[in-house]
């Protein structure tokens, strides 16, 4: 604990530093052509169609060989990838894109709209993870020519939704290599074709994937680099060892400890920051089990709230310039989403918890414990280690008693997702863009059981749930940002659940590298103009 | 010989069953499956109908009776199945991960059977003066050593500051090495690794030898050898040593045993591609048809070398296949 209270300190103290480091004069410098990528792999994926899953793993390869519809821009606005432009029809039920011409897939067959037809209709509606959720109403896609696709709703489909969900869930396969096969099935899964600035060519289960550059990019002359290299690297420490022996020059998404990412943030070589990474953010949530009579009552919530000194923790054993408290369930950086105004917050207040407990009925009784609750940590990310054991020891100090059930992922989601059998559960809700995506689905009620991250907790709140239907059809922004900000006043209100930290992910770079970082998903992705200085 | 041999391979039939049913049921007991492993990779999303596809596709729809006997159906027909978490077949999966992991685990026990022989003898015929002591606290310090801490160490020191040697993977990527630079290259990659793991099993093969040659110099024979005028020498490598080497067998068959199971630890630290590491994935990710065809194999293999260590024994010690009647 004291190691990891001190490692994070130096992570504080080493960021701040690259902080105030000149920034290197981008602008005067020659792009430089050639050179090799190469990345921290961590985890393997069964899959590297980003069409097919949605996760950052799959985008940190596939996002290099497959475009999206839409992208990001430097300011975390939609921007033109694969569709040039868009339009809405007056009643949400008709969205338009115009298709870029002259692209092709990387087997030289020509992209145009059937693909995009096919990939939403069998891939975003059917199997993508929130893509069937984001395309429940989506009713057809219709081609009037090669380069106009329709996308038609039983619905309203707001279309600030639909553009800020489809850098991540808008990627678009190759109907020809997919359609009459078993999609699941294909080998194209794990030897992607697409249209993005590198090609796949080798991938070796548990050591490297390889991409080339695509000489027939439709961003002409680009890209700069002449491949990228993937590495599979479990061994936190090893990666780290590797990024300094110069194996590797990016690890992306917190995957290196903090303590070795404290270190190479001291390092002149390496970079360490939160840039790149403000359209992945996430809260740590702690979850209640409404079936636990304990944990139905909202006094009792609001005492284990007020009970948890969440700015000591963050300065403690996380880092300010990271982390910092949770407001709710939208976090800062959704700039078109954050509410303003005052929401229901629940600061610092150990008196003020024991007060509760007290109205609530649970005195305390032998060696001062009022009663005891299993607490089950994610077990991903050592800040979800570090906390649970802080809530246990907050929660000990008002007469609460945890214990920590640790489970592996399997068995996290399954125990608290489909068994239900915990009573305080920690992890991490990230926030995709638009709270319709992957935040209400917390919240509103008659998600099937099993389902992660998900409401399994038991309460089914009629006024939430009201307002969550309502801002998912509604087209007007402001409203929509109006109906949003009542979800979170009553979300936090309820206490329903609570999120009370805002994170966002490290990366660590190699300093050579350039143009790195430059917008908000940049892990994700095409690096299409990332070189490397010599 | 060949009949007891013959009788040992049928006995271990029962074994074998009973270790792949074990491993089956055991694994029923971790709480979720790998549908909940693929959901926590992709970070949740998956609606109910997308989760009841998957547990369909992966096969897991069926009760566990109904799985447990088509995975058994399935190993009589000499199928190992599909892998879950890769996409291929078990038996393809556990082949392309097989060389890393038997190039390791020979190379490093190799390594670690002659100079703890070696070394052995050394520290026996010198014992309790100065070479003992330093090879014997060597030998406690490299048993002591976590391998993690000794790889990240070498890296550190091999690859990070002096760049003699490279910090991880099998070989060089995308440099196209072919031939004899290629091998040149994977022997350069594999060098950290197998002294890693190699110093470890050293320190075991040495105190063993150490303890067995200190105990056969005080037998009869090697007196009366001594007193038939052989030098010293000679009464070393041909009396002491060869009855000294049973129990080294004894143990290098143990642990070539457990040689397809590779070392997590060290694979991890250098990004072997090896079995180990393929067990541990299968484990989080609950490919229950990977795991158990490593087991299936890491059990077949133990019975052979177990054979073949029976033989050996027979050779070093012609009593012993007479005594047992073969």
């Amino acid at each position: 604990m004291d190691f990891s209270r001190r490692a994070a300190l130096m992570t504080s103290a080493a960021i701040a530093a690259s902080v105030n480091a000149p920034e290197q004069a981008l602008a005067q410098e020659t792009p430089r052509r050639g050179g090799v990528m190469t990345v921290h792999f961590a985890t393997e994926q069964r899959i590297l169609n980003p069409s097919l899953q949605a996760s950052t793993g799959v985008y940190i390869v596939g996002g290099k060989i497959q475009e999206p519809l839409v992208d990001l821009d430097a300011n975390g606005q939609p921007t033109a990838c694969l569709a040039e432009s868009w339009e809405s029809s007056p009643d949400g039920l008709a969205i338009t894109f115009r298709l870029r011409q002259g692209v092709t897939w990387h087997d030289g067959k020509p992209f145009t709209s059937a693909d995009v037809q096919f990939t939403a209709m069998e891939m975003w509606k059917k199997i993508l993870n929130y893509g069937t959720a984001v395309q429940l109403f989506l009713e057809a896609v219709d081609t009037p020519d090669a380069h106009t696709a329709v996308f038609r709703y039983s619905r309203p489909m707001p279309l600030g939704l639909l553009l800020r969900a489809l850098p991540d869930l808008g990627y678009v396969s190759p109907r020809h290599i997919y359609e009459g096969t078993d999609i699941r099935q294909n080998p194209a899964n794990t030897a992607p074709i697409g249209t993005g600035p590198f090609k796949f060519v080798q991938y070796e289960r548990g050591q490297f994937i390889i991409a080339e550059r695509n000489p027939n990019y439709w961003r002409n002359n680009l890209p700069y680099l002449d491949r990228v290299v993937w590495r599979v690297i479990n061994d936190r420490s090893a990666a780290a060892a590797q990024m300094e022996a110069g194996q590797i020059l990016f690890s992306p998404f917190s995957a290196l400890a903090l303590s070795d990412l404290a270190r190479l943030g001291r390092d002149p070589r390496f970079e360490v920051t939160t840039r790149g990474n403000e359209g992945n953010p996430r809260t740590n949530t702690l979850e209640f089990n409404f079936r636990n009579p304990l944990l139905a009552d909202i006094r009792v919530r609001k005492a284990l709230a007020h009970a948890i000194n969440i700015p000591f923790f963050i300065e403690n054993f996380l880092n300010t310039d990271y982390a910092k408290p949770g407001t709710g369930p939208i976090p800062t950086v959704s700039t078109d989403f954050y509410p303003s105004g005052p929401m229901p917050q629940y600061p610092y207040d150990k008196a003020l918890a024991m007060r509760l407990l007290d109205e609530a009925g649970h005195r305390r009784g032998a060696g001062g414990v009022r009663f005891n609750l299993r607490l089950t940590p994610a077990p991903w990310g050592e800040d979800i280690a570090l906390f649970s054991t802080f809530i246990q020891q907050s929660l000990q100090e008002v007469g609460v008693r945890v214990e920590i059930v640790r489970l592996d992922a399997a068995g996290f989601l399954r125990t608290v997702y489909n068994d239900w059998n915990f009573d305080l559960a920690t992890g991490w809700h990230q926030y995709r863009n638009d709270p319709a995506v992957s935040t209400t689905v917390w919240y509103r009620t008659g998600s099937p059981r099993g389902a992660p991250w998900t409401n399994q907790f038991g309460f089914s709140d009629t006024v939430i749930d009201g307002i969550i239907d309502a801002a998912a059809t509604e087209l007007d922004h402001d409203k929509r940002k109006a109906l949003y900000a009542d979800f979170v006043r009553r979300g936090n209100g309820e206490l329903l659940m609570w999120n009370p930290v805002e994170q966002l992910f490290l990366s660590a770079f190699n300093r050579r590298l350039r143009n790195y970082a430059n917008m908000p998903r940049w892990g994700s992705s095409s690096w299409h103009d990332l070189w490397i200085a010599p | 010989m060949l009949a007891l041999a013959g009788r040992r391979l049928a006995a271990s039939i029962p074994s074998l069953l009973i270790i792949l049913v074990g491993m089956f049921l055991l694994l029923q007991l971790a709480p979720g499956d790998t549908v909940d492993a693929l959901m926590a990779q992709m970070g949740g999303g998956g609606d109910a109908q997308l989760m009841a596809e998957l547990r369909a596709f992966y096969g897991l729809d069926l009760s566990v009776p109904a799985r447990l006997l088509n995975y058994l159906w399935r190993l009589v027909q000499l199928d190992l199945g599909f892998s879950a978490i890769y996409g291929k077949p078990v038996a393809t999966v556990i082949l392309e991960r097989l060389p890393a992991t038997l190039f390791l685990m020979t190379a490093s026990l190799s390594f670690a059977f002659f100079f703890g022989l070696l070394f052995g003898v050394i520290a026996a015929r010198n014992v309790n003066r100065w070479p003992d002591s330093v090879i014997s606290t060597l030998g406690l310090v490299f048993y002591a050593t976590p391998s993690f801490w000794f790889g990240l160490m070498a890296i550190v020191l091999f690859s990070v500051h002096l760049q003699w040697l490279p910090a991880g993977g099998m070989e060089s990527i995308g440099e196209g090495f072919t031939g004899i630079h290629r091998v040149l290259d994977i022997a350069a990659h594999f060098v950290l690794p197998t002294l890693t793991l190699g110093l470890i099993f050293l320190a075991i093969y040495l105190r063993i030898m150490r303890a067995s040659m200190l105990e056969v110099l005080t037998l009869d024979f090697v007196r009366t050898a001594r007193a038939k005028g052989l030098d010293e020498t000679r009464v070393i490598t041909r009396h002491v040593l060869r009855n000294a080497m049973l129990p080294m067998v004894t143990l290098i068959g143990l642990q070539a045993g457990t040689m397809l199971g590779g070392s997590v630890v060290v694979e991890s630290v250098f990004s072997l591609p090896g079995l180990g590491r393929l067990a541990y994935e299968a484990v989080v990710q609950r490919d229950l048809n990977t795991l158990l065809g490593i087991v299936f194999i890491s059990a077949l293999l133990v019975i052979f070398v177990n054979f073949c260590v029976d033989l050996l024994y027979a050779r070093l010690d012609p009593r012993i296949g007479k005594e047992t009647g073969g």
